[in-house]
């Protein structure tokens, strides 16, 4: 609550519900992810209802490092982590995932699988969504740009500078009959991609 | 002081006057039209916004000088922000953007506050003019360096330095008009702000050859010289509020209304290289803050130093 009051503070977000209203329906927000930010940013930008049962999928192996971090994590995030190591890791990242849903939490999950620190606008998605899109098609799958976050908190700062940020969601996408997981993370990607200020720019002049 | 009273008794008039027309527009409409013409729309958000911004100076004023210095500092940060998220920067800004917000603000309104005229008029076109590059330099990133330099010091002028002019006039000491300043800033935002309604108004009604079709499609001749007309006509009936005389103060007004008129001209000019129509949406009706206060970017520094040229002991 206080992060969620200290994010709309300082970077002033407006929610731009551009393909898809808020509701009480189960949903997984997936969007672009540059900072640190980007999760407190986006549950800050959702209707409070909404925002209490939505849950952050986030790196075990990051955020269980250390004591505080897990602190953060667990207790005061109250995030779903999830092992992206796969040699040592010791609980099925799907599993955890599948779990939080049959709780009835919507998630936010972060395809790209880590910070995007790449002149590129997105990375490759990881199979991930994909796997939740099979497992549990009743979920809405959201696409979410999240504007000018990494420019207020970039990887490796901690003090964010004010900076006036936007969170457009898109319209729901979901699973086609015969499509594979190539294609559909590659949809779920354009999706994204189509919401972010070059591509509306271009749409707008075009 | 029997003078700030009658100000916000005739601000309250003014204003529930325009949302009695406003209420009765909408009432008419109402009736003939489904749908609400969008210029009423957003005139009723725009009368609305007005009274939240009249109570908002009225708590500072309340205040006095600390209320003053405190709401224009955060009329700096909100201007500021609005600013730099138009820019270009890159990650290797990211520690001078911080100082811009956390270091520049404070302490030039910390001077202000210690009314050091010597320092907080310097401050700003002098050490952070040649700091910010030099700290941008030491950072070793070089990719469109004269740009990215360029603009925060632009920012920094305008959303900074130049704001600071508004409470700076408290800090100006006028024989005859001593413990006074908090009218003259008054005086100076009710013109300047009342000359940018006044235009609008004056450009609605006759509005036809532009000045700068390029740049700004709601900015023509007739609503400039109908607002300059009646924004000094305003600063006359003002008067009282200043130590100037009623001609004086019909000058300084009109002169206030020019120069927020080039204020709003570039920040127009700005806003479209950019390919944005507002600043930001912090203020419902307006837009952000730069909207609302680019006109009082580009007069207080003139008025102030005018009046202290003139006036001040």
């Amino acid at each position: 609550m206080v992060l969620a009051g200290l994010a709309r503070g300082i970077t002033g977000v407006r929610p731009i519900w551009q393909g898809c209203a808020p509701s009480d329906r189960q949903r997984i927000f997936f969007a672009n992810h540059c900072s640190h930010g980007d999760f407190i940013l986006l549950s800050s930008s959702l209707p409070p209802r909404e925002r209490q049962r939505t849950r952050a999928v986030a790196g075990a192996d990051y955020w269980k490092r250390n004591k505080l971090r897990n602190i953060l994590a667990k207790d005061l995030l109250n995030t779903v982590l999830v092992d992206r190591n796969w040699v040592e890791r010791s609980e099925d990242p799907m599993v955890v995932m599948l779990d939080a849903l049959q709780e009835g939490s919507s998630l936010i999950v972060f395809p790209e699988g880590t910070r995007n620190m790449t002149e590129e606008p997105l990375l490759r998605f990881r199979s991930g969504l994909y796997n939740l899109a099979v497992a549990r098609p009743d979920v809405e799958l959201i696409p979410c740009w999240i504007e000018n976050m990494s420019r207020v908190l970039p990887k490796g700062t901690f003090l964010p500078v004010p900076l006036l940020c936007r969170v457009v969601f898109g319209s729901p996408i979901a699973l086609e009959p015969n499509e594979d997981r190539k294609e559909f993370l590659q949809r779920a990607r354009q999706s994204l991609l189509d919401l972010s200020p070059e591509h509306q720019k271009a749409l707008n002049h075009g | 002081m029997a003078e700030t009273v009658w100000l916000f008794l005739g601000l309250l008039g003014v204003l529930t006057f325009a949302s009695a027309i406003a209420t009765m527009l909408t009432w008419k409409s109402r009736r003939t039209a489904e749908v609400l013409p969008s210029t009423l729309v957003n005139l009723n958000s725009r009368i609305k916004a007005w009274w939240i911004m009249i109570g908002g100076i009225s708590v500072a004023f309340l205040f006095g000088k600390n209320g003053v210095i405190f709401l224009f500092a955060f009329v700096s940060f909100a201007s500021l922000r609005e600013y730099v998220t138009l820019t270009h920067t890159r990650r290797g800004d990211h520690r001078i953007i911080i100082g811009m917000f956390l270091v520049i603000i404070p302490i030039q309104y910390y001077l202000l506050w210690i009314e050091w005229y010597g320092l907080y008029s310097i401050f700003v076109p002098v050490y952070c003019f040649l700091a910010m590059p030099a700290l941008t330099a030491i950072s070793g990133d070089t990719e469109r360096f004269l740009e990215r330099v360029s603009e925060q010091q632009w920012g920094i002028m305008l959303s900074v330095y130049c704001i600071s002019h508004v409470p700076a006039l408290l800090t100006l000491s006028i024989p005859g008009f001593q413990g006074k300043g908090l009218l003259l800033i008054a005086f100076l935002i009710a013109t300047v702000q009342g000359s940018d309604v006044l235009q609008y108004v004056f450009g609605k009604l006759f509005g036809k050859h532009k000045v700068a079709p390029k740049i700004s499609p709601s900015k023509t001749w007739e609503g400039l010289i109908g607002g300059i007309v009646s924004a000094s006509l305003l600063g006359a009936a003002l008067t009282w509020l200043t130590p100037f005389s009623v001609l004086q103060a019909g000058l300084m007004a009109g002169l206030a209304c020019i120069m927020g008129f080039f204020g709003g001209l570039v920040a127009s000019a700005i806003k479209r290289d950019r390919g944005v129509k507002d600043w930001g949406h912090m203020i419902e009706g307006h837009g952000g803050m730069l909207d609302r206060a680019d006109s009082l970017i580009f007069a207080a520094p003139v008025f102030f130093h005018i009046v202290r040229y003139f006036w001040a002991a």
